[in-house]
């Protein structure tokens, strides 16, 4: 891995493109921006290329000249993530999977489907949707991630309480290599013989190896849904009745929590639900199953929400409130710019029944720090997001937010929990992985990359932290001189585009 | 958004050295969610990120923070979007998307004018005719000779189309047959309300909505005049400036949008109408113009309250459902800047379902473009052929009619309906609205 060979080699550029075609290797600085960053924009930094390759054979033929020439290569779906995972930080050259989106095959009759990385969350759904079947992982951005990218991160979302996460959906996989060798994994049916290697590479964050072709289970929908709103005015009974519905053995399809702030950031949304302002906590309850249960399960629920003083609880009553309300819970991180310029969103998991202390840390870290925090959360399991806003114009704001998320996640481990629930590590929390493990704990899982990943090629730099200080330093003056690159040529440009004296304007491009 | 009303200052140290650049206000608001790339008609074809509005306004961003120039690294991204505002309406924290298209463009006319026969051809509709009624006036009357004398069939005969570039000459085919007058000119400037007042609503005519639909006006102002409204019809309104903010050239869109502030002012009506969707989203977007001129800005903002689709008039003042018939199977269709730009998606359906023997079948992603996008099947032929291919092969079976709201759309799908040989009419709402009204007065 080297900082300093950020410019395509031009024979490698040849055999990218005799490989592709013209129309899928992006080459040129001008259009190579775009790919500077995923859904975390803190750190950024440009690719050297970008390639769109269309099959396993394309994509094993690309990582292949890359290893060939030594270059540092990264894959990417809809570039949602929310950790950095897919984040050129050293000009590596970013595959992207967007264009292998197709559903290869579909079994009805066993509930298997088998998919490329680039397709769409919620497509898969909405292909199977005819039969009655639906895919269960519902990240909040299932309209526009892939599941490539699920499988990397392995991806969460509100109903994993019930259904579990992406791996539990994931029976098997065709993976490109690190070093460009294809290699099947995992089993459609049954249990996969020998080591579970596919469930090393879910979650792996794009450093083990891309996948090119993903089995999924597909599930029949539930034959009944309900879904509640319960508004609490204090947080506390918000969570005790979280864990009282819990405890009563009732196993929700999903409970979401929303606080006062984030309520007040999605109202101000196209997703307006008219929370009432001094509301401060809202939690969104849906039971799922056989229909004679689920309206026994949602009574008791009901009841339990009273029992712990809520202020109201409604049902919805029909499929639009109840799209709704998902939709408000579902777009709350992007609303959040209706009420801050800037955000880190964090993603720290603790025990469900320490969330009234940890929540009120967070109140606590908020007021002393002068930021406010939003707190959008899968209360079921204890999958805390605090969204810290920020605005990164005014100095020292975006170090500060950093600082404090980490707190909040090293508040989480010390709660007995962990630092990512579903967002992975990518660059964003590299640092707290020694909070959570020791050195020893952090080498076995380095030795199973290297593996995988001996020449530390496919996503260096992700997931686990840098050793010592000054090759961050190294990689941050790397990309100041970067951006002093794509500036440099600037004032010239801005020269000749102003229009001179005599009003004649001479265009560059 | 802050406020409505900043300096429009060009910043520093940005590669946006004009005016009524980009406002930081607006691009700043993006979180960089990615939710919109699904519904980015052109992401969803080239699946690149420089080509889906989070691309676009990030480099727009980076342009205008100066770690950019404005070279084709910016510019062909800005000029690949179709401005449909899809991406407007799945936004969580509400990025203006279509103005901060709209502005750069309007900082590349400046830098780098468009030039040769392509800056000439633009420069003759823009300038030359579509701000000039009489002009248009002229261009009527050819059209109408060439249809009215058999030139048309002559030069279809003889093969003289074939001269045309594909995507020109099924537009030449589906031009709908041209009235002797606009109908600015040919209806009376006041026409009364039929039965009690409920309003006065002026109706706004724009260009090539009343050289090619004149019929759609004439429609309109029969519908509204049944429900109570009284009609004028200003002679000195002019076209609304959308084609020309959409090719960057914002002096001459601010130009056009004076005139119309002024001349609607002066009419003292309740509400103004507009049957092209295209038009509508412009005019309540005239504030959006005057960014940096506050008295205009007020003015503008005074106009923009008056605006109404007709459909959203017609659902507001109430409708009679219609006692004649329409026994047809039809769908509709979601003109971008109707349902992305005005939000009008529930009022124009609950019109047509009020119309006895229409069956209204939905069509897959009614939202998504035409690929007309003003003037972008021409700018554009290629990616607008592909839209228009997806949309037509949206079309729920059996159909017999394609219905919606913008001049636009009928052209774009009227020529490829043409392309395939399929006969499925292509209507406005209102024109299907007044054909039942028609309908029941003939029964009675």
């Amino acid at each position: 891995m080297s900082g300093t060979a950020q410019v395509l080699d031009a024979r490698l550029l040849q055999a990218l493109l005799q490989t592709l075609g013209p129309r899928r290797v992006l080459h040129q600085p001008a259009h190579l921006h775009a790919y500077a960053c995923d859904g975390y924009v803190a750190q950024q930094g440009l690719p050297r290329a970008v390639v769109f390759p269309e099959t396993t054979e394309e994509v094993a033929a690309v990582v292949s000249l890359l290893n060939q020439y030594d270059v540092p290569f990264l894959p990417r779906g809809a570039g949602t993530g929310l950790s950095g995972g897919a984040t050129p930080l050293h000009g590596e050259v970013v595959i992207s999977l967007a264009r292998m989106n197709k559903l290869l095959a579909v079994d009805l009759e066993n509930l298997r489907a088998v998919v490329q990385p680039g397709l769409v969350n919620l497509w898969l759904t909405k292909r199977v949707a005819h039969a009655g079947c639906y895919y269960a992982p519902d990240p909040s951005s299932q309209s526009v991630c892939t599941l490539g990218g699920n499988l990397a991160e392995n991806a969460g979302g509100s109903h994993c309480l019930k259904y579990g996460v992406t791996t539990n959906h994931v029976l098997a996989a065709k993976v490109v290599l690190p070093n460009g060798e294809v290699v099947d994994l995992g089993a459609t049916y049954g249990d996969a013989v020998g080591y579970d290697l596919l469930g090393l590479l879910v979650g792996s964050e794009g450093t083990l190896g891309i996948a090119t072709e993903i089995t999924v289970r597909l599930l029949k929908k539930p034959e009944a849904v309900q879904t509640a709103l319960a508004l609490f005015d204090r947080v506390a009974d918000a969570s005790d009745t979280v864990s009282a519905i819990l405890r009563a053995g009732i196993v929700p399809a999903a409970i979401e929590m929303m606080d006062q702030l984030a309520m007040q950031a999605v109202d101000k949304s196209h997703y307006h639900v008219g929370y009432p302002p001094d509301a401060e906590a809202v939690l969104l309850i849906e039971v799922d199953g056989l229909a004679g249960g689920v309206e026994e399960q949602m009574r008791r629920v009901v009841e339990l929400c009273r029992q712990h003083a809520a202020r109201s609880v409604q049902v919805a009553q029909c499929e639009e409130e109840r799209a709704l309300w998902w939709s408000s819970r579902k777009m709350a991180f992007g609303a959040t710019g209706r009420i801050s310029p800037d955000y880190i969103v964090q993603d720290g998991v603790i025990p469900r029944t320490r969330l009234t202390e940890v929540l009120q840390y967070i109140a606590d870290l908020s007021r002393n720090s002068g930021l406010r925090i939003a707190n959008v959360f899968h209360a079921g399991d204890g999958n805390l997001h605090p969204l810290i806003c920020y605005d990164a114009r005014i100095p020292g704001q975006a170090e500060l937010a950093a600082a404090v998320g980490s707190q909040i996640l090293r508040a989480c481990v010390d709660a007995g929990g962990s630092i990512t629930g579903e967002h992975g590590v990518g660059v964003e929390k590299r640092a707290e992985m020694t909070y959570q493990f020791c050195d020893a704990d952090l080498a076995a899982q380095e030795a199973v990359r290297l593996v995988f990943n001996p020449r530390n090629l496919c996503n260096p730099g992700k997931l686990f932290p840098t050793p010592g200080r000054c090759s961050e330093v190294r990689q941050s003056a790397w990309l100041a001189a970067q951006f002093a690159a794509v500036s440099a040529g600037f004032p010239e440009q801005t020269r000749i585009l102003a229009p001179d004296r005599q009003g004649r304007q001479d265009g560059v491009y | 958004m802050a406020s409505d009303q900043v300096t429009t200052a060009a910043p520093r140290n940005g590669a946006f050295l004009w005016p009524d650049a980009p406002a930081p206000e607006q691009y700043e608001v993006c979180v960089h969610c990615g939710f919109c790339l699904e519904v980015c008609p052109t992401y969803q074809e080239w699946r690149d990120e420089n080509h889906s509005p989070r691309g676009r306004v990030f480099l727009i961003q980076a342009a205008a923070e100066g770690r950019l120039s404005l070279d084709a690294a910016v510019v062909d991204p800005v000029f690949t979007c179709l401005d449909c505002r899809a991406c407007e309406s799945v936004c969580p924290s509400g990025v203006p998307v279509g103005h901060l298209i709209e502005a750069a463009r309007g900082q590349v006319y400046h830098a780098d004018p468009p030039r040769g026969w392509r800056g000439a051809l633009a420069r003759l509709f823009l300038r030359g005719l579509f701000p000039h009624p009489r002009r248009l006036g002229v261009v009527r009357a050819l059209l109408r000779l060439w249809q009215r004398f058999g030139l048309q069939c002559l030069a279809q005969r003889l093969g003289l189309l074939r001269l045309l570039p594909p995507h020109l000459r099924a537009l030449a085919v589906a031009l709908p047959e041209v009235t002797a007058r606009p109908a600015r000119l040919s209806l009376p400037e006041r026409l009364p309300a039929a039965g009690p007042r409920k309003g006065r609503v002026a109706l706004f005519t724009g260009c090539v909505m009343d050289v090619l639909f004149t019929p759609v006006h004439e429609a309109t102002v029969r519908v509204a005049q049944r429900h109570g409204l009284e009609v004028v019809v200003p002679r000195d309104q002019v076209c609304c400036g959308a084609l020309q903010v959409h090719a960057g050239d914002r002096p001459q869109a601010q130009a056009l949008a004076r005139r119309n502030i002024t001349v609607f002012a002066e009419s003292g009506v309740d509400y103004i109408a507009v049957n092209a969707a295209g038009c509508g989203a412009m005019l309540k977007e005239y504030p959006e113009l005057f960014r940096g001129d506050p008295a205009w800005h007020a003015r503008a903002q005074a106009f923009a309250q008056r605006v109404r689709d007709i459909a959203e008039l017609l659902a507001e003042v109430g409708t009679e459902p219609p006692r004649g018939r329409v026994p047809q199977r039809a769908t509709y269709h979601d003109a971008c800047h109707l349902c992305h730009a005005q939000g009008v998606r529930v009022q124009p359906r609950q019109l047509l379902r009020s119309v006895p023997g229409l069956e209204l079948v939905e069509m897959p992603d009614a939202e998504r473009c035409c690929g007309s996008a003003g003037v972008y099947n021409l700018t554009h032929p290629e990616m607008a052929q592909t839209l228009l291919t997806r949309k037509l092969d949206d079309l729920p079976p059996g159909v017999e009619m394609v219905i919606t709201g913008n001049p636009g759309c009928i052209l774009q799908l009227r020529a490829g309906l043409a392309q395939r040989g399929q006969r499925i009419a292509v209507r406005h709402t209102v024109e299907v609205l007044d054909a039942a009204y028609q309908q029941e007065e003939e029964q009675a």
